[in-house]
């Protein structure tokens, strides 16, 4: 049931864990960082998973587009997803 | 013969091989140096191949060509400006998908294009299939696969690069944006084309799709021409956020399109490099085996080089003394003495460290391993307004600033980078403990110890108040987003590294070498003139420059001879010692010097504390200057280090000496 409720509504990237798959729906950053995101892929439809976290807790990695990439939380949180199985 | 040369521009994601596959062309026929007015590196080599002399300019390595960064600009630039014979692109067949899109931009250049399919050995081991017949129709470009750093497939690339500059016709392919955009695309083509000199200079349809995405540097190229407020007026009708992300969208919507038909992916759910990441980024372990790793890293640049300095040192010392000793007349002997050799040898000491330095740093980045170094210390350094990337310089700082500073050259932004330079001078380098052994070993007895572990936090903590104080003044905003890559771990190539640690060295010595020698000088002649006084005495000009800063130091608690040490200091910061040596008249016998200072009523317990706080902040070497100029092109900037150095320095000391005083000290 609840598995079902965060499937219907976005959520950001930032709150996946380790192994979860997710869609990207929208991209919401802006300046600079929105043009390097979208451009290493992270842009809307990509598939990504989240590897793993830093050791302190940030920067997170994704698995995106065949390839690891990791951003700092502040831009993940901007960024919204829908989880996948 | 003129038309026997090929000039041939490497572009490429980073990390896909693209150093090793240039130095498997050029070999050691290569110049570096910087692309004009920035401070991006530049690499290029010819090679003679069948009758063709083949300039090959190394492009920075980029994941896009959208004027994000510097690296990207430049090698837009260059591509559109300079127009090169060919492009080959590097792709790592192991990566397709993300490195095709870098592909697509190249297409819209409309640059004649060769690929090079690069570590096909990694992709086909892991059970990749690779359909290049495919490829070349789809991409409409010749492909090649290399393997770079076994030198396999250089000769057929080559052959390739020959004969697509020997085929007239181009032919390339573009990609379809939607009928939306593509409306607007020709609209704004339509109206570009007015202009004969945009239409005859730029591909029109890639710098209609640039206005599109907002591109700020292709604005400027339009903003002189007489349709540019035609275009204003087109593109103030659209939302050019949604339309950067819908071009973004739909390139990566092609190669998702074309990329089933390009390879067949192999279904690892494991990579060798997850494993290793599980370790190594481990949340537990991360830290404590990056410590490790830095620790061993560091004890390689430092211990390791003593003994080739030392060796400078002595062969250095030898000759200016037997150099000195058979030349008349006297002040000859010294200016080739003490100032030129000497000079020449303040240069050449720091070429061990950066030798090893610069291999070390190779090795870890051509492993992977230097995007997991910042991966795991960005939070920290973040919440210093530094970025990931500023931590191995700053360690490095402890031991030498002058590689130190060089070291910052992997940090992207220009800014994170600035930042980063200017505070790595206040990070205690081996230099300044000399200083921290005599005056702390001779006024503070058994506390000697915790002053000096004082001064190397006190260090840190200016370090970190200038990098918030810059943050919110002079170099404003945030530190640069961390989109960082984690490349899969990769086993170095030696001869890669090993010519990055020979460059480097060499730069070193071409730019920086001739201002530190130049500073060399002018101490030499400060302390030598005016005519006929004895070098470095009370009646030469450092001693009269001494005298005059007295009123000034006095508050710090230095008298002129402490004040004349320091302009000695300048030179290299373990000259203070020396210095006060000569100024005492004790020469080089520290006991004897201890004794001297101890018996000296100008200088308390409390003055040496200021002086080695002082000595700790004022000022950068004359060869930490000339490695700041170098990698900031700037001479304001090398100006600014050095007076907001000074400028710190006698607050600080100000704030402990009269404070001292004040409690009594």
């Amino acid at each position: 049931m609840l598995k079902e409720l965060t499937q219907m509504f976005d959520i950001t990237l930032d709150t996946l864990k380790p192994g979860d798959m997710a869609r990207i729906t929208k991209v919401r950053v802006r300046g600079p960082a929105r043009r390097k995101l979208l451009d290493m892929g992270m842009v809307a439809g990509s598939e990504v998973e989240l590897i793993r976290k830093a050791p302190l807790g940030d920067p997170i990695e994704f698995r995106v587009k065949g390839y690891n990439l990791s951003i700092r939380k502040n831009e993940a949180r901007q960024i919204f997803v829908h989880l996948v199985e | 013969m003129e038309n026997n040369k090929i000039r041939v521009a490497l572009a490429g994601n980073p990390n896909v091989g693209k150093t090793t596959l240039f130095n498997a062309i050029t070999g050691s026929r290569q110049h570096v140096g910087n692309w004009p007015g920035v401070t991006v590196e530049k690499k290029s080599g010819t090679r003679i191949y069948k009758d063709y002399e083949i300039e090959v300019i190394d492009l920075p390595g980029t994941y896009s060509l959208t004027a994000y960064s510097m690296d990207e600009i430049v090698a837009r630039d260059f591509i559109i400006e300079e127009r090169p014979d060919i492009v080959v692109q590097i792709v790592d067949a192991s990566n397709l998908e993300r490195n095709l899109y870098l592909t697509t931009q190249l297409m819209e250049l409309e640059a004649e294009m060769v690929i090079a399919l690069n570590m096909c050995d990694l992709a086909l081991e892991r059970g990749d299939k690779l359909y290049l017949d495919k490829m070349e129709e789809i991409l409409a470009a010749p492909v090649v696969r290399t393997v770079a750093s076994k030198n396999i497939g250089i000769d057929e690339l080559l052959d390739k690069v020959i004969e697509e500059k020997n085929n007239e016709q181009y032919h390339g392919h573009e990609i379809g944006y939607g009928d939306e955009i593509e409306d607007k695309i020709l609209e704004i083509e339509k109206v570009l084309n007015e202009d004969g000199g945009l239409a005859g200079k730029y591909p029109i349809r890639w710098m209609s799709i640039r206005l599109l995405e907002g591109d700020v540097n292709v604005m400027r190229k339009v903003a002189k021409s007489q349709v540019s407020e035609a275009i204003n007026d087109l593109l103030d009708s659209i939302d050019q956020e949604e339309y950067e992300a819908e071009i973004a969208d739909k390139r990566y919507v092609t190669i998702n399109a074309i990329f089933p038909q390009l390879c067949t992916r192999s279904d690892v759910k494991l990579s060798r490099s997850d494993m290793i990441d599980r370790v190594l980024t481990n949340k537990y372990l991360g830290i404590p085996i990056f410590l490790a790793l830095m620790w061993g890293a560091f004890e390689l640049t430092f211990a390791f080089a003593t003994p080739f300095m030392d060796m400078i040192e002595i062969g250095f010392t030898w000759l200016a003394t037997s150099v000195a000793a058979s030349i008349e007349p006297v002040w000859l002997a010294s200016l080739i003495g003490d100032g030129i050799i000497g000079g020449v040898g303040a240069v050449l000491i720091f070429v061990p460290n950066i030798f090893i330095l610069f291999f070390l740093l190779s090795l870890l980045e051509g492993s992977g391993y230097l995007a997991r170094a910042a991966f795991i210390m960005d939070r920290l350094m973040y919440k210093i307004g530094m970025h990931g990337k500023s931590f191995i310089p700053m360690l490095m700082g402890f031991g030498c600033n002058v590689p130190a500073v060089m070291a910052t050259r992997s940090i992207e932004d220009d800014r994170d980078r600035l930042i980063t330079i200017l505070v790595v001078p206040f990070i205690s380098c081996g230099a300044r403990l000399p200083i921290y052994i005599l005056f702390a070993g001779t006024f503070f007895g058994r506390q000697a110890g915790t002053i000096v572990f004082l001064l190397y936090i006190l260090g840190i903590a200016v370090a970190i108040a200038s990098a918030k104080l810059l943050r919110s003044t002079l170099i404003r905003g945030k530190p640069a987003p961390f989109i960082m890559e984690m490349p899969p771990y990769r086993v170095p190539v030696l001869k890669t590294s090993l010519i990055h640690m020979w460059d480097n060295g060499a730069m070193y010595i071409k730019k920086a070498g001739t201002i530190i020698l130049l500073g060399v000088i002018v101490i030499w002649l400060l302390a030598s003139f005016p005519w006929g006084v004895e070098y470095g005495s009370e009646e030469s000009y450092v001693g009269i420059i001494g005298h005059s800063f007295e009123p000034l130091m006095k508050h710090l608690g230095f008298d002129w001879k402490i004040t004349v040490s320091l302009i000695f200091g300048f030179v290299a910061k373990e000259i203070v010692v020396a210095s006060m040596g000569v100024l005492y008249g004790v020469g080089d016998n520290q006991e004897a010097l201890a004794q001297s200072l101890l018996a000296d009523p100008s200088i308390t317990a409390l003055s040496s504390l200021s002086l080695m706080v002082f000595s700790l902040l004022y000022m950068p070497c004359v060869a930490t200057l000339g490695v700041i100029r170098k990698e900031t092109l700037s001479w304001k900037w090398t100006i600014f280090a050095l007076s907001y150095g000074i400028t710190v320095a006698w607050i600080i000391a100000f704030v402990v000496y009269q404070g001292g005083s004040l409690l009594g000290y």
